[in-house]
């Protein structure tokens, strides 16, 4: 090619689209005069044309799948938290469930240990609680892991957890008496008192309202 | 779409996964493109753009926010088919058998060296010998061809993803245009 080398830094500064005014002008005239040139511009357009003509081809199916597949595990915690969102109401029931079960538990373990419900004129014996003879009880019982034996009288429920009762010929329970010793009938128990407890305490925030 | 990505990202950055699902699908595609121009072999260019977006992901730690993520993956895949291209050189055998095929050669993966008439090239073949070419390219002239005119980015992005100067971008796509156009000339 007999022409300066500058035309074809020309050329691919106007195919760059970094080309001067002027620069571009003095290109356009020397095409219209010189067919080397010209040819040499109209393959470098060509070329590109070609490049560019390649079809667009799109990635494989499942390529997203396999990157997925293939991705250090996430942490645990991420992951629970979507299950949460995408289940909000499962959530909530199996979070119920968790907490119910944690503290029926705890507390079942906890109450291992003998206790008893504080009334003024209750005598307890290593583990024995006594309604001694004459006196007059006023409320509920409840004896966990003890015994109890009523020679007097009761105003109220007596409810023994693991334990054994014994009445005397003179006693008098005016409540309800009843005896829990399996650990399912414990629970019942728990949750029959947590309703109560509940139900009472709506009842009484609306005999407040009144 | 950057600003869905970058939200995108900043859940996946707190261990989202499944928010990185969603930046593959979006950039799949460019990615797989810019990998198969480079390779000339679909089944490699699989590999590399998906070990790219892997890479992406393990490395999202480093990736800044204020850029642009698209640059970051080009910058990744572009440097692994580089990798590849380099590596693969002194094993090319044409006798080896192309990986995941049973006594396939290599030399199966050669075209007929008789020229076809201009008038039989069907568009599919033309395809064929374009990518050819490209893949005839070196590698430093072939990246900024394919990022330049298949991926159509400029030349600053160009510069940016190459971690190159942009004098530097401009001579090689210079000298890339110059080579095809010697090799195309006759097609």
């Amino acid at each position: 090619m007999s022409c300066s080398e500058k035309y074809v830094d020309y050329m691919h500064d106007f195919l760059d689209e970094d080309i001067t005014e002027e620069h571009e002008q003095e290109l356009r005239e020397h095409l219209h005069s010189c067919s080397a040139c010209e040819e040499h511009f109209r393959e470098l357009k060509k070329a590109i044309a070609f490049v560019q003509s390649t079809a667009h081809i799109k990635a494989p199916d499942n390529f997203t799948a396999k990157i997925m597949d293939n991705l250090p595990k996430e942490k645990r915690k991420v992951e629970l938290k979507r299950w949460f969102k995408n289940h909000p109401f499962l959530a909530a029931a199996s979070l119920f469930l968790v907490l119910m079960a944690g503290s029926i538990l705890s507390t079942w373990n906890q109450e291992q240990q003998f206790s008893v419900s504080k009334q003024p004129n209750l005598v307890v014996e290593n583990d024995t609680v006594i309604v001694p003879e004459g006196e007059v009880v006023k409320g509920d019982i409840v004896v966990r892991n003890g015994k109890i034996k009523i020679e007097g009288e009761v105003q109220g429920d007596v409810t023994v957890i693991n334990g054994e009762k014994y009445m005397a010929s003179a006693a008098r329970v005016t409540g309800e008496i009843s005896e829990v010793n399996e650990i399912f009938e414990w629970i019942w128990y728990h949750i029959k008192e947590t309703t109560e407890n509940t139900v009472n305490l709506i009842e009484d925030k609306e005999q407040s309202l009144k | 779409m950057e600003t869905i990505v970058k939200s995108r990202i900043a859940q996946v950055l707190k261990g989202d996964q499944n928010a990185y699902g969603e930046v593959v699908e979006l950039y799949k595609d460019k990615v797989f493109q810019l990998c198969y121009r480079m390779l000339g072999n679909r089944h490699e260019a699989e590999d590399i753009a998906q070990e790219a977006f892997i890479r992406a992901y393990v490395n999202i730690q480093s990736f800044n926010l204020n850029k642009k993520f698209s640059s970051w993956i080009y910058r990744i895949a572009t440097n692994l088919c580089i990798d590849r291209i380099r590596k693969k050189k002194p094993d090319y055998f044409l006798d080896a058998e192309v990986p995941g095929t049973e006594g396939l050669t290599m030399y199966s993966q050669i075209a007929s060296d008789t020229a076809l008439p201009e008038d039989e090239l069907e568009s599919l073949e033309l395809q064929e010998t374009v990518q050819k070419e490209i893949s005839k390219l070196p590698d430093k002239y072939r990246s900024v061809i394919v990022l330049k005119y298949i991926e159509e980015l400029s030349l600053n992005e160009i510069s940016e993803i190459l971690d190159l100067p942009l004098g530097t971008v401009k001579t090689r796509i210079h000298r890339g245009r110059e080579a095809l156009r010697q090799q195309l000339r006759n097609v």
